[in-house]
């Protein structure tokens, strides 16, 4: 039982009508989700460009409150005071449409991502499948914003993006149905439960291929295409300014938080840990990812369009399916008792896997003819 | 029935993020695929050579500096190079040794600023810009400690150099001298197995051997298509051929190569510099006994030296007068971007970005 419903059920208790009881405690709920959310994302665009600093010889933003910790702050109330400028060609609907269509859908995952035992909005018995169906959303928006700001830059960047989503979706799904065999569910709740082993222990192959799809989804280097500002300047938010432009940072932020938190609960264990508090052990769980993922955009080059393309469907789509059906078989014959040896196993099949695809496959492609 | 399609022009610049200043590329595109590339220079035109016309000798220095403003100081030495030739002027000795290291530190800068770009444009966010710009930013501090100027030099003088260095000079050299190996060890290091970056510039932008020299490509760019030229050991200007290194060169000339070129001249740099600090004489005049304001006699002389960038060339016509008549440059960078549409036809607009910059120019010197 979650938290909410015990709030609800001491409404109902205390005598509130059944829609009052329900309602009260939904609307808190969401109030919670988007001031604790949007509250992380400053925290965290605050530290990815620290971060960032440090990896760069640089210091980052130091100068805006403590350690540069209103920096995010004062860029806000910048961007709110800007402009709002609109291409005269625009589709004004889509323009206006598209930063809401790709922020409000990256609030909506946080709802099933469960803080500690119980602490979460909505334990939905399809937890993990609806944060995957929820934040495709974005993509349209993406395109939306690509479509209706009539610019050519902007045009590739939606172009790169759906191809980019359709690709990435597939290996992700693929790895989470293995999460989801072992577990016997896909709740979120449940699949946190499971992890007596953290299931980046238990399934590494599965575990990489969903961190790289979800780079992927969250735009982040080395597949950060869509905005990859040394070729298509800023890629669909080219034509966006003020209000508007923050909307999409907002977003961006926000979905590679609320991946790193879905990343931290599907294969690190979400919130279990010994002597801390559930929540300062989620945080850090978090923290850990999202630091990673600064890491690699701090270093690594991007990839070309057709080399993410075959990466996806050449590389991460088959060890997908080899992954799910090596999975599939060992949660049939090795019993619950022995979770060690899937362990050892996985580790072994996810060397293999690897090794022969370095062997086998490489990012090559190249020239057309014209 | 087919769908009827048309092509799609796309502007990269002349304001662009990867252009290097502001050039402009006229992009036509199939998908992302590109069919034509149109480069469109004249933006950051100044005039120069017609500017040249009306300044004495001397003072045309300041404006070769405004060339190639990443190693300003080569080109304050191909133009004092091609005057000297003019007016038969023997440089002293401890002013040519001057000349060599202060190339050879501009040939670092250069290459510091032409790699960091290059793996910006591959999409490497900065950091490898960055850690280039620290090493960079030493090379910096040795002007500066020379000539107080940090970005448009204006040393070199006709028949010499304008000053002498100051004492920490020497020792300031030595310790950068000396660290540099180890930097460029630890660089390649990140750089050179990376596999994104492999997979990016291995085979990307293939420019042939036959095409580099027919198209009268120079420099790293000629090189890494695996000819064999540098001028320094092809027509030795001022003591290069005292000094023993080698002219690395490329096998495929792809943008690996040009890369790879790069980073092994920087080698080669260092190990002249290392030679010149031993040989320098420590004391001895730096500058030949030349007036302020001096008239060569009337004719025209040609001088051109190994830019980091390519063949650089002053073009100097005398009438006698104190001014030149007419100073003509040929700039490297100008003839290497013709190879540009050879280079991108048939690849990515991410591809296009690469080959430019594996290119390296600088605006300053296409446009003059």
């Amino acid at each position: 039982m979650t938290l909410l419903d015990q709030f609800q059920k001491m409404l109902m208790t205390a005598g509130l009508p059944d829609w009052a009881a329900y309602l009260v405690p939904a609307l808190v709920g969401i109030i919670l989700i988007i001031a604790v959310s949007l509250t992380l994302v400053i925290i965290f665009i605050w530290w990815e460009r620290r971060l960032l600093g440090r990896f760069q010889l640089r210091l980052g933003p130091n100068r805006c409150g403590p350690e540069g910790i209103l920096q995010p702050v004062a860029t806000g109330l910048k961007l709110l005071l800007k402009e709002d400028i609109v291409p005269a060609k625009a589709d004004k609907i889509l323009h206006f449409l598209a930063p809401i269509v790709v922020f409000v859908p990256v609030l909506m995952i946080f709802a099933v991502v469960p803080v500690s035992e119980g602490a979460i909005l909505a334990n939905l018995n399809i937890g993990i499948v609806y944060v995957i169906a929820i934040s495709s959303i974005s993509t349209i928006g993406i395109f939306m914003a690509a479509w209706g700001s009539s610019n050519k830059f902007a045009l590739i960047s939606g172009m790169r993006t759906v191809a980019q989503m359709v690709s990435y979706e597939l290996p992700v799904v693929l790895s989470i149905v293995g999460v989801g065999l072992v577990t016997g569910s896909f709740s979120m709740l449940s699949i946190v439960q499971a992890q007596s082993i953290p299931f980046i222990l238990l399934m590494p192959l599965g575990g990489v291929i969903f961190f790289l799809g979800c780079l992927a989804e969250m735009n982040r280097s080395p597949f950060d295409l869509l905005e990859a500002d040394s070729e298509i300047v800023a890629g669909y938010h080219t034509e966006y300014s003020g209000m508007k432009f923050a909307m999409f940072f907002m977003g961006e932020y926000g979905v590679a938080l609320a991946y790193s938190a879905v990343i931290a609960t599907l294969f690190l264990g979400g919130w279990s840990g010994p002597l801390l508090p559930p929540v300062i052990w989620f945080l850090i769980k978090v923290v850990l990812v999202f630091s990673f993922t600064v890491w690699m955009r701090a270093t690594l080059p991007r990839l070309r369009v057709d080399q993410l393309m075959s990466f996806a469907w050449k590389g991460l789509l088959p060890m997908a399916v080899i992954n799910l059906v090596i999975i599939a078989i060992e949660v049939l014959v090795v019993p619950a008792s022995m979770l060690w040896l899937m362990v050892i196993l996985n580790f072994a099949f996810a060397a293999v896997l690897v090794l022969l695809w370095s062997r086998l496959f490489t990012l090559g492609g190249g020239r057309v003819e014209v | 029935m087919p769908i009827k399609t048309e092509p799609f022009y796309l502007n990269l610049g002349p304001q662009h993020p990867s252009t290097h200043g502001v050039f402009r590329l006229r992009v036509e595109l199939d998908g992302e695929v590109i069919v034509n590339v149109e480069p469109i220079i004249g933006y950051l035109h100044r005039g120069i050579e017609k500017l040249a016309e009306t300044r004495t000798y001397t003072q045309v220095i300041p404006l070769t500096d405004r060339l190639d403003y990443v190693a300003s100081m080569t080109n304050n030495l191909a133009y004092c190079l091609s005057v000297e030739k003019l007016a038969g002027i023997k440089v002293p000795e401890r002013a040519e040794y001057l000349r060599v290291i202060f190339s050879e530190l501009m040939r670092l800068a250069n290459h510091f600023l032409a790699i960091g770009a290059f793996l910006n444009d591959c999409g490497a966010l900065a950091t490898p810009l960055i850690y280039m710009w620290r090493e960079r930013e030493k090379i910096v501090d040795l002007c500066e400690m020379t000539c107080g100027q940090r970005l448009l030099f204006n040393y070199m003088r006709v028949g010499g150099v304008s000053q002498d260095v100051p004492e920490e000079f020497m020792p300031a050299l030595k310790k950068f001298v000396a660290e540099m190996p180890k930097f460029i060890g630890e660089y390649e290091q990140l750089i050179k197995q990376n596999e994104i970056f492999l997979a990016r510039t291995k085979g990307v932008g293939i420019l042939p051997k036959e095409t580099a020299i027919n198209i009268g490509a120079s420099g790293p760019v000629l090189r890494g298509s695996g000819v064999n030229w540098d001028i320094r050991k092809k027509d030795p200007y001022s003591i290069y051929e005292r000094f023993d290194f080698e002219v690395p060169t490329g096998e495929v000339g792809d943008c690996y190569d040009r890369f790879w070129v790069r980073l092994r001249e920087m080698r080669q740099s260092v190990r002249i510099l290392e030679q010149a600090i031993v040989q320098i004489p420590a004391k001895g005049p730096i500058r030949a006994d030349v007036p302020q304001f001096f008239r060569p006699p009337a004719g025209e002389a040609y001088g051109h030296i190994e830019a980091p960038k390519g063949n650089l060339g002053f073009y100097v016509v005398s009438d006698g007068s104190i001014a030149p008549y007419r100073v003509h440059i040929f700039p490297p960078s100008l003839i290497n971007v013709t190879a540009l549409a050879d280079m991108a036809i048939g690849w990515k607009v991410a591809d296009l970005i690469i080959v430019f910059g594996s290119i390296d120019v600088v605006l300053g010197e296409i446009d003059r």
